[in-house]
């Protein structure tokens, strides 16, 4: 019931080392996608190594592909795709989960249970199938349409999500003495209910972001990804299409593949902590 | 000033909301100008549900409230408004009643903003320290605090002096004393009594009748979502007639008494609820052989001003 | 002697510092005793039960000793009060009523809670049936989820959980406080049963209504701010309190039959001071209407007559005098 002091949340958060463990781990790829395009002078796409696939070196950090492109470059800018993917789908998944989430909530009845249809037949619907039908039409694909896309059909269990937690705030006699007020609704929803949620979207938020950076490295790598940037997944597709894995030519999978697992891994470590900052019964004393 | 007239509330419950739950039935009774009406029955009985319909926070199923002659819920607009002014309400847990992460006193940010957006800070604050005084507090004190660091007693106040900004007609105080302190309850409960004088009406809602007989006039006893007695609180006390009216007596922890000595005997019958007397299966003076168990008995004037429905009592 | 409880000292770690919830006290309770345990929200009534059954972070143990039927409680060590706990002394918490899990049936949850402490729970079906009967609830509420329950069935059927090992201790914690005045008596009378019927040795009742101490404890124990104030029978207490907080927490309750027109109760002025930084000498000194020089020094917690605890420099004396 007492309300935690920000300082006191933050001096918990830093104290927390699944926190500390999760955030180093995020901010260091994320600086490397600012850092790492100003450490090389090729372009991802360039073929700058005559040679074909050589391992790792002095001057091609990460080695070079079948072709002869630097990874290292390809990776830094894969990166940044990736984390592009994971902001704008994630905050578009969790845009629609807060509107439908908070509408259904705090309304209820029949606009609830239209709501809740919705959302149940966007969480049935075969994503893949449609994506195929989506990649027929649009022959050039960029990241923001897949991020857009990702955005589009992710949002329905935040939906849930928010939409359950609306409805338990909104039967607190703060949301009635507010009604009583004369407040309109949308100002109740806004300003007296998302804010004790606060805690919660960003936690919604996080896995989001996690989960459409993975929804786009597993589009990616079954080919249904961006036709005309790079990007983490694409570097893995490439890779076993042009047979990376039976050559042995390993460097070329495994930086993109431990990028991914590494920054999803941190993020959902991330919001256990958390989830441990924000509920004092789970903080360790 | 108020009328209830036959109001019903019946929620949807069960997985599919297919059964039917009748949390008030056919309840009707109204509220004078600057009197004091309490609505007494045991947890479960209706008694937040009718002061919600009041306050307009839930919809009435069947029947009709009107306010000064208007039905009210034909209210829109500045109507509304009008009557968001006119009427207000206190509920039960303080704590509950404050948004966790502001200060306090942002439920008085909110009547400025909605009610009072002409006025200047100063002009403001010196309405705000008047209310606040008005019901024994010390501004310095308690303004600019999170609800946390404020006691039970001091945020009931708080609510109460926020409905006195508005200058309100008529006070719904629903069970507000019930979560507070011993050693605060009385001074809340004298402080609703004293608004009497401002020709303020009071609905006070609780499960306690001593509390009840305290500061109001009339009763109004509510045994599930039903009227089994009402009248003026003197003959109430005095001389309760509906045998759950008389539970309710005995049931009330005393200090001058144990319960041994105030219990009458009373037989607690398992049935269901037939179309009967609602307080059929723990009646204990119920008569088998007459209709308790099939008519629901109306309310008879018993003695001028004091109505109970209890066919062994009325004799009817 | 069933419980003794000496100098128990247990603080709060916060971040700003010690919380003084409960300080020196020293009491003890009969076999076959109900004590009741009164005082104003804050006063440490909550820390002084749980102390005795699950002394856990935030909660530090700083001093004391808990006997139990003479055997003594190693209440610091949460791991080896496990022998004790729900077998020995059980507690009934605030709020327990709500904090049911909601997706389980009440026998599972009794089965449940049996197998965790390595107790069958077929042997003891019977005993629980014959439970329910003296409670007055039907064996059906077994396949029922709490939320069919009112809210004095899920306080009895709690009591009815936590008594079913025939503890020593039982500890009820405000379980009548969120119920309607039937179901508050029907509550408190059914813990009077429970001893009478020996589901358990003895009671501490702990509420801030003392008008249902009245009605069954045999002693009442008042504490103000963390410390013991008064300790005597229920008569006593009730009818001649010697400390001076005491008088007034009774004062200020809601008399039967009394009109506001006609007779106005009052409540205690102020309010109880903070236990992060409590303030030396009586706690109760700011409030006090007879506080006096002598009271800038900590009264002790003595036995002016038999049976008969205060902490008090006026009540002294006035006794002395007598
Ligand atoms: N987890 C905690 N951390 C810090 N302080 C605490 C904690 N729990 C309780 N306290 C403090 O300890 C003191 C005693 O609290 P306790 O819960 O024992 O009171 P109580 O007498 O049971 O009150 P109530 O009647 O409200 O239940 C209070 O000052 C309270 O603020
Ligand atoms: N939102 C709701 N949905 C379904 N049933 C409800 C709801 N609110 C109250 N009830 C039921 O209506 C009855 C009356 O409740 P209430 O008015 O809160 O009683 P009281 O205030 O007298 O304790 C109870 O049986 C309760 O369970
Ligand atoms: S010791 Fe002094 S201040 Fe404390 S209660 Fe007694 S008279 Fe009052
Ligand atoms: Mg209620
Ligand atoms: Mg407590």
């Amino acid at each position: 019931m007492k309300k935690q002091k920000k300082h006191e949340i933050l001096y918990f958060a830093l104290r927390n080392n699944k926190v500390r463990f999760g955030f180093t781990i995020i901010l260091f790829f994320l600086l490397l996608t600012f850092v790492g395009p100003l450490l090389t002078h090729y372009a991802p796409y360039d073929y700058v190594n005559p040679k074909g696939a050589q391992p790792p070196s002095a001057k091609h950090w990460f080695g070079t592909t079948m072709f002869g492109q630097d990874v290292f470059t390809q990776f830094v800018h894969g990166l940044r795709a990736t984390f592009l993917v994971g902001a704008i789908g994630g905050a578009l998944g969790t845009f629609i989960g807060i509107v439908i989430g908070f509408t259904a909530g705090y309304r209820g009845g029949i606009i609830d249970e239209i709501l809740n249809m919705i959302t149940n037949i966007v969480l049935v619907i075969p994503t893949l199938a449609i994506l195929l039908i989506i990649a027929a039409y649009l022959t050039v694909r960029g990241i923001l349409v897949e991020s857009l896309f990702i955005g589009c059909t992710a949002w329905p269990w935040a939906a849930r999500a928010i939409r359950a937690q609306t409805f338990s705030l909104r039967a607190r006699d703060f949301v009635d003495l507010a009604r009583l007020s004369g407040m309109k609704d949308w100002r109740i929803i806004f300003s007296e209910i998302a804010p004790n949620m606060m805690s919660y979207l960003l936690l919604v938020f996080i896995l989001q972001f996690g989960g459409a950076i993975l929804i786009a490295a597993t589009l990616d790598f079954i080919g249904l990804g961006p036709t005309n940037a790079v990007s983490l997944g694409l570097m893995m597709n490439n890779a076993v299409l042009w047979g990376a894995l039976l050559l042995g030519v390993w460097w070329w999978f495994i930086p993109p593949g431990l990028a991914i697992t590494a920054i999803v891994g941190a993020l959902y470590v991330t919001n256990v902590g958390l989830d441990e900052v924000f509920n004092p019964k789970l903080r360790e004393m | 000033m108020l009328e209830l007239e036959g109001i019903s509330k019946v929620y949807r419950v069960g997985t599919f909301g297919g059964k039917e739950l009748h949390a008030v039935s056919n309840v009707s009774f109204d509220i004078e100008d600057g009197e004091v009406v309490s609505l007494i029955g045991e947890s479960g009985s209706g008694k937040t549900t009718i002061g919600k319909m009041i306050l307009r926070l839930t919809p009435i199923t069947s029947g009709m409230i009107r306010f000064n002659g208007v039905d009210i819920s034909t209210l829109k607009g500045a109507a509304l408004k009008k009557y968001c002014c006119d009427v207000q309400g206190v509920f039960q847990d303080p704590f509950c009643s404050y948004n966790p992460i502001f200060k306090a006193d942002r439920i008085f940010g909110i009547v400025r903003h909605e009610f009072f957006p002409g006025l200047t800070g100063a002009q403001w604050s010196a309405k705000v320290e008047g209310a606040l005084r008005a019901v024994g507090l010390n501004p310095p004190d308690v303004l600019n605090k999170f609800p946390h660091q404020l006691s039970g007693g001091q945020l009931q106040r708080f609510l109460i002096a926020r409905a006195l900004l508005l200058d309100i007609k008529l006070l719904v105080a629903d069970e507000i004393i019930s979560m507070l302190d011993a050693s605060t309850r009385m001074d809340v409960l004298n402080l609703l009594a004293d608004l009497k004088p401002r020709g303020l009406s009071i609905l006070f809602i609780t499960h306690d009748l001593s509390l009840g007989y305290y500061i109001s006039e009339r009763a109004v006893i509510l045994y599930r979502g039903c009227v089994v007695e009402m009248g003026s609180t003197e003959k109430i006390y005095s001389n309760p007639l509906h045998p759950y009216t008389r539970l309710l007596m005995a049931s009330v922890p005393r200090l001058d008494k144990k319960w041994e000595e105030v219990e009458a005997g009373l037989r607690v019958r398992a049935a269901g609820l037939p179309g009967g007397c609602v307080y059929y299966d723990r009646c204990p003076i119920t008569d088998q052989a007459g209709c308790c168990d099939s008519r629901r008995p109306a309310l008879v004037e018993a003695e001028s001003g004091h109505l109970v429905a209890c066919s062994q009592v009325t004799g009817q | 002697m069933s419980l003794r409880v000496e100098n128990l000292t247990v603080y709060y770690q916060t971040l700003k510092g010690d919380v003084r919830a409960l300080e020196r006290a020293t009491f003890s309770i009969a076999d076959g005793e109900i004590m009741g345990l009164a005082g104003e929200s804050g006063c440490g009534k909550t820390t002084l039960g749980h102390s005795l059954v699950r002394l856990a972070p935030p909660m530090r143990f700083v001093e004391g000793r808990v006997t139990l039927d003479g055997e003594e409680l190693p209440i610091w060590d949460t791991e080896r009060m496990n022998d004790f706990r729900f077998k020995k002394i059980s507690i009934i918490p605030q709020y327990a009523m709500n904090a049911m899990n909601p997706t389980r049936k009440i026998g599972r949850m009794a089965a449940e809670l049996l197998r965790s402490r390595r107790v069958d729970f077929r042997a003891k079906l019977p005993e629980l049936r014959s439970r329910l009967d003296l409670v007055n609830l039907s064996h059906d509420v077994l396949n029922m989820y709490p939320i069919e329950l009112s809210g004095g069935m899920k306080q009895r059927m709690v009591m009815v959980l936590s008594t079913l090992l025939n503890p020593s201790l039982l500890i009820a914690d405000e379980i009548t406080s969120a119920l309607d005045v039937s179901s508050q008596k029907a509550v408190a009378e059914m813990l009077v049963a429970f001893r009478d019927q020996g589901c358990c040795k003895s009671v501490m009742v702990i509420t801030h209504d003392i008008s249902i101490l009245y009605q069954i404890a045999d002693t009442i124990l008042i504490m103000y701010a963390g410390q013991l104030a008064e300790k005597a029978a229920t008569a006593t207490i009730i009818h001649s309190p010697r400390h001076p907080y005491t008088r007034l927490l009774i004062s200020s309750l809601p008399k039967v039959g009394v009109k506001q027109s006609e007779r106005r109760l009052t409540g205690i002025p102020g309010s109880p001071p903070l236990l992060l930084d409590p303030p030396i000498g009586c706690r109760f000194r700011e409030r006090c209407p007879v506080a006096f020089d002598r009271c800038t020094e900590v009264p002790p917690f003595t036995e002016i007559d038999r049976d008969h605890f205060v902490a008090c420099w006026k009540a002294f004396e006035e006794h002395a005098r007598a």
